[in-house]
């Protein structure tokens, strides 16, 4: 197939040439960015939490009456031993927060007292002894919390308990020779704290994008959270059973104690509830990026097959003059073809750099990450295969023009 | 004239309904997706108090020690510590000032058999219901001598009200909450500024329903109402002692007359800090004094992701844009013997020039219109996200007039380049042909 007369031919439809190139080039630098988006949230969206989602619930749990720390913290210990009994339940625990759960507290860690800018943050659990065996976080060094290690930690009491369970990354994050057991660190304090060991992987309990680099690193201290406005209970239920114990629960608790708020709408939640909520936006945000991508695509495809409809309706006698000096069917479709691949070609050239244009862009505006290159691949690909796809209808007709149409007056 | 090319135009586009079809579809989705984006955009960035907003300051004042300290280059914290806020409180140099904290008030209902619940409250003071043109619907506020007798009083929002007293003149009643009695002394009526930019930095209430309670600060302290965020940039030990502990908890609020006001309080502000420098309690001279806009949009109170989409909707908007002059100009270059005897006939260039933008023009008002309908659908969907925004999203007359403007101005210039191309066509080629 030769390239000049095509090349001749599209020198007289410039503007058309133009604006499909044009087209392709706006289409692939959207496509690309919105695709690697795409790709981003649905990597956070799937992000794992090191917990036994399948069984979990949390119960946000409000006090409603004003409690002092102790009176806090023995009503806390009489509602989780109410949750053990119930039939459908494998264990509970009490905490401030859960992974997933959108915000929360999270400490600057350094490994001095007086060391100015931190080392990490982390995202701080309260737990008791039963906090990593009701998770089903998987403890890979060290121990569990002994049940005499549990302090209370009431309104506004600011301490640092002596020991603590950390998560893999933090670990890593503070030794990261590996030999993290038994090493202390410091937390917003001049007492430090000591690990006593690490679990497998424990989510953080925000999922902002400034925490980013701080991802999994999360700490658990041995404190029973005795605030007077209320706790979060954190619930395993025997497998199977998770519907049932989420009924059951809340009934044996205002059962036992009528004094308390659980919100009737979203007061007991089950982790795979949490984990919709924690990611609505982003699942939003992806659903909404592919729905404009293919609408985006179907629209250039609609503009080549109608640019090229056109073009080979005005060249039908040209058409019949070839086809009446022998040029083949296959000649003439292949013509068509060929002729959008060299427009598609110089529109990706174009695409290419308005593609990373764009993601400079928007590093710099929403400080999202560079564009990888094999998104710019797959999406001229994408572009080459729509192109070709678009054109095949319109030059098949091309294909089928009889050579008789040399003889008849334009 | 126009009726003729009306005429004209619309026996065109009837001639190729599919490419017609094309042209308009695409165009429609193209606004329809701007439509939908921008409206949400111009919901989260909008005025809270349209009125008001241009008078309302927000001071700040740097208390950090000089540890990752660069001058002029450092941002001051967002909130106040409790001596900075009530020191510049009392000096009362501006027109009104109030200095606010949100807090969690448990409500116990009267009635035996009913659940207590949380309502969002602010602590504030006297000044705070004027300031902002909180509009009341019984009573009022409680004055500064109230403020400093910790008098248990409290204002309550109508939603709180209604639930409590079945929308009756309440003023007077004593509400419970947390565990000690207030007397309302005025209720409002409806009034929810969004975003609500008061709560700024101050815990995460951003859009929705607006507050149920607001007392005075030092009689909520005094009962140990704690605020919900809470910033410390020294080590603390004792976090029961707020007043007196090195963070910061408050955010405060001016109302300013003019830009002379403006001026004079920036400098005292300047001077305020001076002073504790010399005093040895500050390190920083930095201070901020922004507007409520500029306030706002420092706080980056609209989600990136809106911002991101509405970029995104544009680009998608241009496209279209390209994708109609494309066909556009298949459409009019197939009509160039069509041009030619018009110009034969004696059309001039300018009444083809004229003939083609009403095509193109039509196209954009019908593409205006299906786009009207896919952005009404489009807020749907957001209605039914679960944002706190999420309800608010409505089409107004603006943004429905500036649908129409969009698609015009779109089409428009969809519409140049084709009728420029058939407006310079000689006609004497076209008609030799045939």
């Amino acid at each position: 197939m030769q390239i000049h007369p095509i090349l001749a031919a599209l020198r007289r439809h410039k503007a058309g040439t133009l604006l499909i190139a044009l087209q392709i080039a706006l289409t692939l630098a959207i496509v690309c960015n919105a695709l690697f988006i795409i790709h981003q949230r649905l990597a956070h969206i799937s992000e794992p939490t090191g917990v036994d989602e399948p069984n979990l619930f949390v119960i946000e749990n409000l006090w409603g009456e004003q409690y002092s720390t102790e009176e806090a913290a023995a009503k806390v210990q009489q509602d989780l031993a109410t949750l053990r009994q119930l039939a459908g339940v494998a264990d509970a625990t009490q905490s401030n927060s859960y992974p997933l759960r959108g915000g929360g507290w999270d400490n600057f860690i350094t490994m001095k007292p007086d060391q100015i800018s931190p080392t990490t943050d982390s995202s701080i659990y309260l737990g008791d002894e039963h906090f990593l065996r009701t998770l089903g976080v998987k403890l890979i060094a060290g121990r569990d919390f002994h049940a005499d290690e549990v302090q209370n930690m009431g309104l506004r009491q600011n301490f640092v308990p002596p020991v603590t369970i950390v998560s893999k990354a933090l670990a890593d994050k503070l030794y990261p020779n590996g030999d993290a057991l038994g090493k202390p660190f410091y937390s917003m304090s001049d007492k430090p704290t000591t690990i006593i060991g690490i679990v497998d992987r424990l989510h953080r309990s925000d999922v902002s994008t400034w925490s980013v680099p701080f991802a999994n690193e999360s700490l658990v201290w041995p404190v029973r959270d005795a605030q007077p406005w209320g706790v979060f209970y954190i619930v395993r239920a025997r497998p199977g059973q998770l519907d049932a114990a989420m009924r059951e629960a809340p009934k044996a608790l205002y059962a036992e104690n009528r004094m308390r708020m659980i919100s009737p709408k979203d007061g007991v939640q089950s982790f795979a509830q949490i984990r919709h909520l924690a990611f609505e936006s982003d699942r939003g945000m992806a659903v909404l990026m592919s729905i404009i991508c293919l609408v985006l695509l179907a629209i250039t495809g609609a503009g080549i097959v109608g640019l090229t409809s056109f073009w080979v309706g005005q060249r039908r006698r040209q058409i019949g003059v070839r086809r009446a000096l022998g040029a083949t069917h296959r000649d003439i479709l292949h013509y068509f073809l060929t002729e959008n691949l060299l427009i598609s070609l110089a529109g990706i050239a174009m695409g290419i750099f308005l593609a990373f244009g764009l993601n400079l862009w928007l590093v710099k505006q929403f400080s999202s990450q560079l564009l990888p290159l094999v998104y710019v691949l797959g999406g001229v690909v994408l572009l080459i295969l729509l192109g070709q796809g678009a054109v095949f209808a319109p030059a098949l007709r091309a294909s089928r023009v009889s050579p008789v149409e040399a003889t008849r007056p334009a | 004239m126009l009726g003729y090319y009306l005429d004209l135009a619309v026996r065109s586009l009837k001639r190729n309904k599919i490419l017609t079809a094309l042209m308009i579809m695409t165009l429609a989705l193209g606004i329809g997706a701007s439509i939908t984006t921008l409206t949400v955009l111009r919901l989260l960035s909008g005025d809270p108090l349209p009125q008001k907003s241009a008078r309302l300051f927000y001071p700040q004042v740097d208390p950090n020690t000089l540890d990752g300290y660069v001058a002029g280059q450092t941002k001051p914290d967002a909130t106040m510590a409790y001596p900075d806020a009530m020191n510049l409180l009392h000096a009362r140099r501006a027109k009104r000032q109030a200095v606010m904290a949100l807090t969690q008030a448990k409500i116990i209902p009267q009635h035996a058999n009913e659940h207590p619940y949380f309502s969002d409250g602010v602590m504030t003071t006297a000044d705070f219901f004027g300031m902002f043109d909180a509009p009341f619907q019984y009573g009022g506020g409680w004055t500064a001598d109230d403020d400093e007798n910790r008098a248990a009083l409290v204002v309550i929002a109508d939603f709180l009200n209604d639930k409590l007293f079945g929308g009756a003149n309440s003023v007077g009643k004593v509400i419970r909450i947390n565990d000690h009695d207030f007397r309302i002394v005025g209720v409002l009526k409806h009034w929810a500024p969004q975003p609500r930019f008061y709560t700024q930095d101050l815990g995460s209430r951003d859009y929705g329903d607006g507050d149920g309670v607001f007392m005075p600060l030092q009689t909520a302290r005094s009962m140990d109402m704690g605020p919900e965020d809470t910033e410390c940039y020294a080590s603390v030990t004792d976090v029961e002692h707020l007043e007196l502990a090195p963070c910061e908890w408050l955010g405060m609020w001016v109302e300013l007359g003019d830009s002379a006001a403006v001026t004079d309080y920036k400098s005292f502000l300047d001077g305020y800090v001076k002073q504790q420098i010399a005093l040895g309690r500050f390190k920083r001279s930095d201070t901020a004094l922004l507007g409520l806009m500029g306030w706002l949009s420092d706080q980056q109170v609209v989600p990136n992701d809106a911002r991101l989409q509405v970029y995104l909707a544009f680009g998608f908007l241009l496209i279209c844009v390209v994708n109609t002059v494309g066909l556009l100009l298949a459409k009019c270059l197939r009509r160039s013997r069509e041009i030619g005897v018009r110009r034969a006939l004696g059309a001039t260039r300018r009444a083809i020039f004229a003939q083609f933008m009403v095509e193109a023009g039509i196209v954009g008002l019908a593409g205006g219109l299906i786009g009207l309908l896919l952005a009404e659908l489009g807020l749907l969907g957001v209605r039914h996200q679960p944002a706190d925004y999420a309800s608010l999203a409505h089409l107004d007359i603006q943004m429905f007039l500036f649908t129409f403007v969009v698609a015009l101005v779109a089409s428009l210039i969809a519409g140049l380049l084709p009728a420029w191309r058939a407006c310079v066509m000689a006609p004497a080629p076209q008609l030799k042909a045939a």
